[in-house]
């Protein structure tokens, strides 16, 4: 009984000094690092979300000025054959109409040339081809006076939403004093309102950061989803199928298993090396075309979805296949008939995490040549196209101010598709999944 | 015929065939005494694989086989002065492939009036929008026309011999159809071979890979010798002209991989201490509520794409870093000038830190929960506190896991592309000061690749040097972790 003599015979300040003070400062402090370094962790991700979010939510309104335009007919018709061709309203003067209406609107004088100049600076570009489409496509406006929305150029928009420094010397302003005044004037009366920005969904590629917009991206992003869909959950189910139930352990199987386990973890650019010198080099298909991107994402979501799909097809309890296999289904039957359909819910879950993930991609597609600039709408997988990572690539790349409110933009659009996906993801696991 | 077409019809006549099948099955079961060994959709299934499945290879053999023969057969036509080498055949051949395409668009009367001469060739040709130059020679045009002829009777021949094959072989499938015929089980070794196929879908990919990028790189190093490509300093490879061979270039490695391994280096640096002690605390410490909120906020970074950690820090990480060295520099010296740039090793190296911490955390928190309980219990019963415990025997025991975790992360940060390509910069330069910006392997493949391509030019082809050179680095990282991995399970399965 040593334990109670000790006890016993010493009192409790002579105790020998095992340090224990020491070893619980260490305890205590190591337990801080922890919690430092998920704090240091959680900052992070609220700094890249907060820096996202407080630059890019003005993104989806948009400045528009209202201005009275008359459609002149020496201006938009000056030889009067718009009855026999109507295409030729489509040469019209429109700057002249735009100019014009400013005019009349905030009451300078046409021949003014520095007031308009510096009126007509306040207006996008973009807005002449929108007064063309609007005219073409009806003609009977010509000689009569209508109240149009125009897109208010880049700098204006910045300064409506109150992201220019006005301290700055006027000189060094993109903004002049004189179009402050006008604003203001615009303002008062209503004329110069904040809406909501469809052109950020709807427009194609443009250099100017105001009209520019994710649509063209979005489909190709889509036409290239529907791609790797469409071929990598067939082949990546049929892979695991045979490797999880049908392979004999031999050398090849290992070398596929360590092979799928290595294309996992290869940069993503090699794919795209892959895509051009295989698809485009060697195959001839175009360059930038969509299917082309689906084709390099298939290749790099595959490893993902098989590691996924094997693993919900070994979840399966072998009970399920015993039961089927000892009422006489063949075992063909029974994989296809009983353990795939259990197996289902895990292995679109993986898909859906592997297409997000191959949503948000870029690199590969910078090699395949989808990095270009592209106004028209894809009609099918094959024309140009580019996708919505790379829009963001190419607007982080300009320079101007409200591209980079552009670009932030178009990363929160991006950014709920993907949580969109992933809650999908989720909610499928919750619904369907299966305790054994 | 078009090949669209063509599939279109074999289709229908597959779906005929199933349609044909599934009757005489259904006919076979009534009339027949004993029962039928296989179902009735494996024996109509059975009828229309066996009348599709030779024709699609005919098809496929067909299209492959056909353009090869007409190329070489058109390419004999051209007379000899337009192929003194193989650059001239080329393009001249190119020429001709543009004239079929216009001639493709053309009307019959339209052909026969330009082969009678009544209407010029070059004329007629741009007219349908085709770049055609005016002198171009008839012997051209007369290969181009021959070109289509020769296109439409194959697509002719290969769409009757198509039908005749999938019409021989459901007819054939069909005769076979009888109670006792075994459909199910054909059906399902067809399945099998497919799944096979399906499966060796991972080392093609890898060969591709491989071959691929090996076969350009030859002819990369063709043109530039391979120890001035592994061994040397400047990178400065020019601009890629049209026939100006590699002169000029110069296509040192070293410095684009001492930019990756840097910007590598700092990642991890930053990465590795943020995620080890958080998965430690997250598996040991923390309670299941934390635990449940902190994790899946900890691997909400893994979904970010990289193209947004690669504008945070162009547009923030950045920026602030360039401030805030201007400001220290101003509180020590007096001298405001910013010693770190925007664009530098160190901003990459951060933000690409923060893109891994996500890996290092989950991967870590796996192995560490899967060291056994015991482990823990015995060392906590003999005294020691939770950190001890942590720190001399949960570590050890996991360190070959925590070792391939890191492996498979400095993979990812030496692969790493979106984030420099927006962060470090482009200049290729030798300097061990991490506040100015260096360029890595993948800026410069990137940087190689986007605009126009010279297949020939080693401006181009350097790409793919670089390509199989980061493959190779990640590659044996890979493995090796992947190595480390196997053996690890086993000790505790």
């Amino acid at each position: 009984m040593s334990d109670a003599v000790t006890l016993t015979g010493m009192p409790a300040q002579a105790r020998r000094d095992i340090g224990i003070k020491r070893r619980y400062a260490a305890e205590r402090r190591f337990r801080a690092y922890g919690i430092i370094a998920m704090a240091v962790g959680l900052f992070f991700l609220a700094a890249l979300i907060f820096s996202v979010v407080s630059k890019g939510y003005t993104a989806f309104v948009q400045t528009t000025i209202t201005l009275p335009i008359e459609f002149t007919e020496k201006d938009v018709d000056p030889d009067n054959k718009r009855g026999e061709n109507p295409a030729v309203l489509a040469q019209g003067d429109f700057a002249k109409l735009i100019k014009q209406g400013l005019a009349k609107r905030l009451g300078f004088d046409p021949s003014d040339r520095k007031s308009a100049k510096l009126a007509t600076a306040m207006i996008s570009d973009s807005a002449r081809t929108d007064l063309r489409d609007m005219l073409v496509a009806d003609p009977s406006l010509v000689g009569k006076t209508v109240n149009v929305s125009l897109l208010a150029e880049g700098n204006i928009d910045s300064a409506n939403k109150g992201q220019i420094d006005l301290s700055v010397p006027e000189a060094r302003r993109k903004v002049k004093d004189k179009q402050l005044e006008w604003m203001k004037t615009l303002r008062d009366a209503g004329d110069l309102t904040k809406a909501f920005n469809t052109g950020l969904f709807t427009n194609g590629a443009s250099s100017r950061p105001e009209a520019a917009g994710l649509g063209v991206a979005a489909m190709g992003s889509l036409f290239m989803m529907v791609t790797v869909f469409v071929l990598s959950l067939p082949i990546g189910v049929a892979a695991s199928i045979y490797l999880e139930e049908f392979a004999p352990k031999n050398r090849l199987t290992d070398l596929i298993e360590v092979n799928i386990n290595n294309l996992a973890a290869v940069p993503s650019i090699v794919y795209g090396l892959l895509g051009l010198s295989i698809f485009i080099n060697f195959a001839g298909m175009p360059r930038s075309a969509a299917l082309v991107g689906g084709l390099v994402l298939t290749l790099m979501t595959l490893p993902t979805i098989i590691i996924a799909t094997r693993a919900s097809l070994k979840a399966v309890p072998p009970s399920i296949r015993s039961a089927a296999l000892g009422l006489g289904a063949s075992k063909m039957q029974t994989i296809f008939h009983h353990v795939l359909p259990l197996a289902m819910p895990g292995i679109l879950t993986g898909t859906i995490i592997g297409l997000a993930h191959a949503l948000g991609e870029t690199a590969p597609l910078l090699l395949i040549g989808m990095v270009a600039f592209v106004a028209d709408f894809p009609a099918t997988p094959l024309e140009p196209s580019t996708a919505l990572p790379v829009q963001i690539y190419m607007w982080a790349n300009e320079a101007e101010r409200a591209f980079t409110e552009r670009t932030s933009g178009a990363i929160i659009v991006l950014l709920t598709f993907l949580i969109l996906m992933n809650l999908g993801a989720i909610l499928l696991r919750r619904r369907f999944e299966r305790r054994w | 015929m078009k090949t669209p077409l063509i599939l279109l019809i074999l289709a229908l006549m597959a779906i005929g065939a199933y349609v044909a099948g599934r009757a005489r099955s259904h006919a076979l079961s009534r009339t027949s005494k004993v029962k039928t060994h296989s179902r009735p959709a494996y024996h109509s299934a059975y009828v229309a694989l066996a009348g599709l499945l030779p024709a699609v290879l005919v098809l496929i053999v067909w299209s492959i086989a056909s353009p090869i023969y007409i190329d070489r057969t058109v390419r004999a036509t051209l007379p000899s002065d337009l192929r003194i080498d193989q650059a001239s055949e080329a393009l001249n051949y190119g020429t001709v492939s543009i004239v079929a395409r216009g001639v493709e668009q053309l009307t019959e009367a339209e052909i026969a009036a330009a082969q009678a001469g009544t209407v010029k060739w070059p004329e007629l040709l741009v007219s349908k929008a085709v770049p055609v130059a005016a002198d171009v020679r008839p012997e051209i045009i007369q290969a181009a026309l021959k070109r289509t002829a020769m296109d439409a009777a194959s697509h002719k021949a290969m769409a009757a011999v198509c039908i005749v094959v999938a019409a021989l072989g459901a007819f054939l499938g069909y005769r076979r159809l009888a109670p006792s015929f075994r459909a199910r089980n054909h059906i399902e070794k067809l399945m099998l071979v497919t799944l096979a196929l399906c499966s060796t879908i991972a080392i093609l990919t890898t060969v591709g890979i491989v071959v691929s990028m090996l076969s350009e790189a030859t002819r990369f190093f063709a043109m530039v010798p391979m120890h001035e490509f592994f061994f040397g300093t400047v990178w400065d490879p020019r601009f890629a002209a049209a026939g100006a061979g590699g002169e000029g270039g110069q296509f040192g490695l070293i410095p684009l991989l001492a930019g990756t391994l840097y910007i590598a280096f700092f990642a991890m640096l930053c990465a590795v201490p943020v995620g080890l002690l958080s998965a430690i605390y997250m598996a040991e410490y923390a309670s299941p509520r934390v635990r449940n909120l902190a994790k899946p906020a900890l691997e909400l970074l893994a979904g970010i794409p990289t193209i947004v950690y690669g504008f945070f820090a162009l547009v923030t990480v950045g920026p602030f870093l360039r401030d805030i060295s201007a400001e220290l520099n101003g509180l020590v010296t007096g001298n405001y000038t910013n010693f770190i740039q925007a664009q530098s090793v160190l901003t990459a190296g951060i933000v690409m830190g923060i893109m891994l911490i996500p890996f290092v955390s989950s991967l870590s928190d796996d192995i560490i929960t899967q060291v056994p309980r015991a482990l823990r219990d015995g060392s906590l019963g003999l005294g020691a506190t939770r950190s001890e415990t942590i720190k001399r025997v949960i570590l050890p025991a996991a360190l070959p896991g925590i070792v391939s975790a890191l492996l498979l992360t400095a993979s990812r940060a030496v692969g790493e592309t979106m984030i420099v390509v927006l962060a470090a910069g482009v200049a290729a330069r030798l300097s061990p000061n991490p506040f100015e910006p260096m360029t890595t392997v993948t800026v410069k493949i990137v940087n190689q690749l986007t605009g126009d391509l010279e297949f020939t030019s080693p401006q181009t082809l350097v790409a793919f040097a670089l390509g199989i050179t980061l493959f190779a680095i990640t590659l044996a990282l890979n493995i090796y972790a992947l190595y480390i991995v196997r053996k690890y399970r086993e000790q505790y399965e």
